[in-house]
């Protein structure tokens, strides 16, 4: 199974690269069009902001091939919010290969970022997916963000911080977490490991 | 609901895990991959790191450590420790470090914290703040190079002017580092943290103090800090970190089993 983290820029790589090595898997770490192409399944990284992420796409010239990627996807955090239509981080155009919005979250009170654990909410479509498979409802995991992706028909769980947001959204083989699997010890762990499992059509 | 956070914080001293008292006459505590593990299978729910000589003898130091703790442990975690620089910086988030803190170089240069911003977002970015009560002014006040007695020096900010501060330039998260409790075990300085607190939007962790059950959940309940940092407690095995959590969900409180 050869598993590409595309090479981003960002800085959540190495942790990510170690997340699927704990699992087991060699991911390969790259920005080359050819081996992005070739890979069974992709992995979109992103911490930092919007504009700057799309724009460092953009100069790897990796956008049209994201956007075209047969192979299962998954965005984690930044990576995921890339995934949509839009962000108002920078006020942006994304990828658009999901349907969504990126808005700053409006909670009040509390405190942004949103940093923490959390628990998931899992939708009707999310207890059938295979992605989510033995990820609980009311399960931790980790979130740092202050944007987030409202609720939608491709919403799988969500969470709720001052409003309910999006924590995992998919549509077809496209996937995205909010929050950090990487960094949410076994929850997180697993759905790494569900989206190995998921068949690369 | 999002979880209160228990935050074990292991002082690096020369890639040992040390601990001092009030700031002072550290003993290794042992080796920091180990520790690191043991805590994040515990349910730590973040790990804090601080090399405490690097900003006072103005060297960098060997940080390869950084790397082996991201290799293993699947919880986050953040390293303290003379970061001067955006370079600094990069160089400890691409070792798999998720945020990076800075204290003494910040004070130094406040600039450093909206270049760390700018650069790999507000959610990296953690302010250490070590506050000291003088009782002749009746003020707190911040101080710097704390990682060393004998270079320990106060600043000329009070702690509440040196909060906003922080936060206008960009702090995604404040580490209020209480020196008067400090390794004493006579519980969090809830005065201090409810003060802070009230001028503090972002995420504020609580350090300095925690010596039982009780002094978390007081923390918690009455500063309303959303995570507690801890040292000698948890290092000493005075706490152990799966009964502090089933004493503080009994409390009532948000904690993640």
């Amino acid at each position: 199974m050869s598993l590409v983290i595309v090479d981003t820029g960002c800085a959540n790589i190495s942790s990510v690269y170690c997340a699927f090595k704990r699992l087991g898997v060699e991911a390969k770490v790259s920005r080359d069009l050819g081996e992005i192409k070739n890979a069974a399944k992709l992995l979109l990284p992103g911490v930092g902001a919007a504009r700057q992420a799309m724009s460092n796409l953009q100069q790897r010239d990796l956008i049209d091939t994201l956007k075209a990627a047969p192979q299962p996807l998954l965005g984690i955090c930044l990576g995921m919010q890339l995934l949509t239509d839009h962000s108002e981080e920078g006020d942006v155009a994304c990828l658009g290969i999901l349907p969504g919005e990126v808005k700053r979250m409006q909670v009040g009170k509390l405190r942004l970022p949103h940093m923490g654990w959390n628990t998931l909410t899992t939708t009707d479509a999310g207890q059938q997916h295979p992605l989510l498979a033995g990820i609980g409802a009311q399960d931790y995991v980790y979130f740092v963000h202050s944007f987030a992706v409202a609720p939608s028909a491709i919403t799988l769980a969500s969470c709720d911080y001052g409003q309910r947001f999006a924590a995992v959204i998919g549509q077809g083989n496209k996937f995205g977490a909010q929050f950090h699997p990487e960094r949410s010890g076994k929850v997180g762990a697993l759905l790494l490991q569900n989206f190995l499992s998921l068949k690369a059509d | 609901m999002l979880a209160r956070r228990l935050i074990p914080c292991l002082d690096v001293r020369d890639g040992k895990v040390v601990k001092g008292v009030q700031f002072r006459n550290h003993e290794i505590i042992g080796e920091i991959v180990p520790l690191a593990q043991a805590y994040a299978e515990q349910g730590a729910d973040e790990l804090v790191f601080y090399d405490i000589t690097a900003s006072s003898d103005g060297r960098v130091v060997d940080k390869s450590w950084v790397r082996r703790i991201a290799e293993v442990i699947d919880i986050p975690f953040c390293v303290a420790g003379g970061i001067k620089s955006v370079a600094d910086a990069g160089l400890i988030l691409e070792m798999g470090a998720d945020k990076i803190s800075v204290n003494s170089p910040a004070l130094a240069r406040p600039e450093l914290i909206s270049e760390l911003e700018h650069n790999f977002g507000q959610q990296c970015v953690v302010v250490g703040i070590d506050s000291f009560f003088d009782k002749a002014t009746g003020q707190y006040q911040v101080y710097q190079f704390t990682g060393d007695e004998h270079r320990t020096q106060k600043t000329s900010w009070l702690t509440l002017d040196w909060v906003k501060q922080v936060q206008q330039l960009g702090a995604g998260e404040i580490v209020l580092n209480c020196m008067n409790q400090d390794g004493v075990r006579q519980g969090y300085d809830i005065a201090q943290l409810k003060a802070v607190r009230a001028s503090c939007s972002v995420p504020l962790i609580a350090s300095g103090g925690a010596g039982a059950k009780a002094h978390f959940a007081d923390v918690f309940k009455q500063a309303d800090v959303d995570g507690a940092l801890a040292a000698s407690v948890f290092h000493k095995g005075v706490i152990a970190i799966p009964d502090l959590k089933q004493y503080l969900l009994a409390q009532q409180l948000e904690i993640r089993p």
